[in-house]
């Protein structure tokens, strides 16, 4: 392998994907070259642009749909597979054949993610991806646009930084690395997108971030993006010396982004045309979503606009005669978009979940509750104290708080291009925090909300090698082993069960935990499989440690593990009693290993096993 | 028409012709600021350059096709033209109209790269020194005497700073402007 020349940012994003690099060479301390990489693709049949973003949507044509022409790319054999701008446009009419949000469904515990699967709504004769598949084309599509305009730099021998959302549990995180590698990204990191944005933050301020953040400083990330919403706490502590970032807390998995909102506008503006006798058709409702984001982003763009006419092209090319036209107007983009997605609540305020039924059809699990504010109050009540322990925060809590006080919020994401959300947003943070008499948070400026996670990776890439401040804080979360309970069985009981801690909170990467004393017993030659358990706020649990209950907001069930001895030189049936180790990647993600009481040899245990049962 | 005086059309030939030599040959366009500057072969050399020959040329057609293909397919631009306006009142083609700008507005901006020709506003006052473009300017009304000229600006006019248009792959059809559609 030849030295890496750039550091590489990638942003697979659920919607969009960017991909920005630094010149290592060319950059020294805060004067950092660094740019945007322009990505190549179909925005037509037969025509290629160069775009900042490529759309993560992939197309599985009909073998008479395009001639091998119109999938013609600037590299290579052009594939039977359409990836970005025309993906989106041609799956804009044939629905059945378009593969969309494959992130939500790679990081979706429910379904077996190596499974061809997607299009979900494909009739038979379609041949279907996985969602990692279709990750691995996003991803191998970048690396060509790449290595097309790096003849000499191929992206192989560079360091990727490869984004994921903070919220991916250990399983979609492995995924994503697997995707990564299949894709030909040998040097690879992952990082967190909140934490991308605030290296971005970092980046764009010129080494002056320093006089703008101080010991002390809680910094808010909240990352609202296309399909998820992603919070992050992010402490400013003092390390000899020197100004210090550790992230300290990470929110949940939120299935609620910029399309919700999209979608909402046009459906009450579907109402409204029905209620005059108008019925549209799929097509029609597509057309007039985003008909309505154009028309949202001029109302909430000019305080003045009362209303904005959108238009709904007809299908047909008579398009004065069969062109329906309707508005847009400010209190429906109020009550439905501010009031429906960023409605002023309290800071005990909850977001509102429903069981489910039964039998759902296979889909993803969006959030229930489309109020962002009531998922913020939750992440900041549940990580009320995620900086008791931490050096220098000890006295800053007041102790009857009911919710961790940011003092500083960095936004992220497209939807924040509206001003009056954003303001929104604040304006209800600093209402909880007035409330218990708590200064208000500082908008912390400078954010680029399409492209700072790609930036920020990139830069990531540049200070790992020593050249800049780093965030630390390791893994987000304690990892637990389901365990039986000796306890005698009750008829009719399922037995209780204990959690073992095997991995503590903020193991860093590259490093193992210890050996839990603990055996737990394998059959030889058989798939066993364990519950596993991970917790966002038990801080201090050490590897070994048994608990024998628990809040119920405190650890959360994951998906189950499964570890399988080979036979080898053992009986088939024999039970081996082993210890389980966990360790963190370079790489940065979970690696959790069987070892044997006796012998050198050890075996990977396996998250996402739902493809073998 | 005469060599000496040519024709509006001709000029205007040689201008399109001129502009595409000046982007790719660089004697070319150094020889042409020179002429710009109002530097003609000066009185030390007798010897007359002779000017060349205005003459015609084909445009190939792809890349007109192609922006009128872009224009059709972000603002249905060829649907609307090609429909009978007179059948329709002026609220149902302004709400068509609403589709044809936006579409074809994009297309202007993400494509080309265009600017006003003359900065100043219009109705503004402005003095023409000699050996300006006439190409970019257009002399109008009472048009007499020496420059340099003074005159009102009535229109700034546009001009192209860049041309981005999309590449296309060998063999594409650039006459399909848009496809049929057919709903199976």
């Amino acid at each position: 392998m030849s030295e890496a020349r750039y550091a590489v940012g990638i942003d697979l994003g659920t919607t969009h994907c960017v991909m920005a690099a630094v010149d290592l060479a060319a950059s020294d301390r805060d004067d950092v070259a660094e740019g945007i990489e322009a990505i190549p693709q179909l925005t037509a049949p037969g025509s290629v642009e160069d775009r900042t973003m490529l759309p993560s949507f992939l197309y599985l044509p009909h073998p008479d749909e395009l001639k091998p022409a119109d999938r013609v790319l600037p590299w290579g054999e052009p594939p039977p597979f359409v990836v970005g701008e025309l993906a989106r446009a041609l799956g804009g009419r044939t629905p059945i054949r378009l593969v969309a949000s494959a992130k939500s469904w790679l990081c979706h515990p429910g379904v077996d993610r190596r499974a061809a699967i997607l299009p979900v709504e494909a009739p038979e004769e379609v041949a279907r991806v996985s969602p990692l598949q279709a990750t691995v084309r996003y991803l191998t599509h970048l690396r060509a646009a790449w290595d097309h305009q790096h003849p000499d730099a191929p992206l192989t021998d560079q360091e990727v930084v490869l984004t994921v959302p903070a919220s991916f549990d250990p399983a979609a995180r492995e995924l994503t690395a697997e995707a990564a590698a299949t894709a030909g990204l040998t040097h690879l990191v992952l990082l967190e997108e909140p934490q991308a944005a605030l290296y971005h933050w970092i980046l764009a301020s010129r080494g002056e971030w320093r006089k703008q953040v101080q010991v002390g400083d809680i910094i808010l990330v909240i990352d609202l993006g296309g399909g998820t919403a992603d919070f992050s706490l992010i402490a400013v502590t003092e390390r000899d010396g020197s100004l210090d970032l550790v992230r300290v807390a990470v929110g949940d998995h939120i299935l609620l982004g910029g399309d919700n909102m999209d979608l909402a506008l046009a459906h009450a503006v579907r109402a409204k045309l029905a209620a005059q006798g108008t019925n549209l058709d799929p097509w029609q409702v597509q057309a007039l979503t985003h008909g309505c984001r154009a028309a949202k982003e001029t109302l909430l763009g000019d305080a003045r606009a009362e209303a904005v006419p959108v238009v709904v092209p007809s299908r047909g090319s008579k398009l004065i005669g069969g062109t329906l036209r309707t508005e847009l107007t400010r209190a429906e983009v109020t009550q439905n978009l501010v009031e429906g997605f960023f409605p002023v609540v309290e800071a005990a305020a909850r977001p509102a979940s429903r069981a489910r039924a039964a039998l759902t059809k296979i889909g993803l699990p969006y959030a229930q509750d489309a109020a962002m504010p009531r998922h913020l109050a939750a992440f900041l009540a549940r990580q009320v104290n995620a900086t008791r322990d931490l050096a220098g925060f000890e006295d800053r809590l007041p102790e009857e708080a009911t919710f961790l006080h940011p003092t500083a919020v960095l936004f992220n994401g497209g939807v924040f291009k509206a001003q009056p959300l954003l303001a929104r947003t604040l304006e209800v943070l600093n209402g909880w925090l007035d409330a218990e008499g708590a200064p208000p948070a500082r908008l912390l400026e400078g954010a680029d909300l399409d492209l700072a996670v790609a930036r920020g990776a990139a830069y990531y890439g540049y200070v790992r090698r020593g050249r800049g401040v780093r965030i630390r804080g390791g893994t987000a979360k304690s990892f637990y082993v389901g365990v039986e309970s000796a306890m005698p069985a009750v008829p009719g009981m399922e037995p209780p069960i204990e959690a073992l801690c095997i991995a503590p909170f903020g193991m860093e990467e590259g490093t193992q935990a210890e050996l839990p004393p603990q055996e737990v017993g394998l059959v030889v030659g058989e798939p066993v499989r364990f519950r596993f358990f991970g917790s966002s706020v038990r801080r201090t649990d050490h590897v070994g440690e048994v608990l024998e209950q628990w809040a119920p907001d405190e650890i959360e069930e994951l998906e189950e593990i499964e570890a399988t001895l080979p036979a080898q030189d053992r009986q088939p049936g024999e039970v081996v009693p082993v210890r389980l180790r966990a360790a963190v990647t370079e790489v940065g993600t979970l690696r959790l290993e069987a070892v044997p009481r006796a012998g050198a040899e050890s075996w990977k245990v396996e998250f996402d096993v739902r493809g073998e049962g | 028409m005469s060599d000496s005086h040519p024709s509006f059309f001709t000029r205007l030939i040689l201008a399109l012709r001129a502009f595409g030599r000046i982007l790719g040959d660089a004697a070319f366009a150094a020889e042409v600021s020179r002429l710009e500057r109002g530097e003609r072969a000066g009185p030390a050399t007798p010897t007359v350059v002779e000017p060349p020959r205005p003459s015609l040329r084909e445009t190939p057609p792809d890349s007109a096709l192609q922006l009128l293909a872009l224009l059709q397919r972000e603002g249905r631009f060829v649907d609307f033209l090609e429909e009978n306006v007179s059948a329709y009142s002026d609220a149902e083609i302004g709400g068509a109209a609403r589709v044809v700008h936006e579409g074809c507005q994009k297309v202007l901006r993400e494509y080309l790269s265009i600017e006003p020709a003359r900065t100043e506003v219009e109705g503004a006052r402005l003095t023409l020194a000699a050996g300006f473009d006439a190409a970019a300017v257009r002399l109008t009304g009472n048009v007499v005497g020496q420059p340099p000229f003074t005159g009102t600006l009535t229109h700034r006019g546009w001009r192209v700073i860049e041309i981005r248009l999309p590449r296309l792959a060998e063999g594409h059809d650039v006459r399909v402007l848009a496809p049929a559609e057919v709903e199976l």
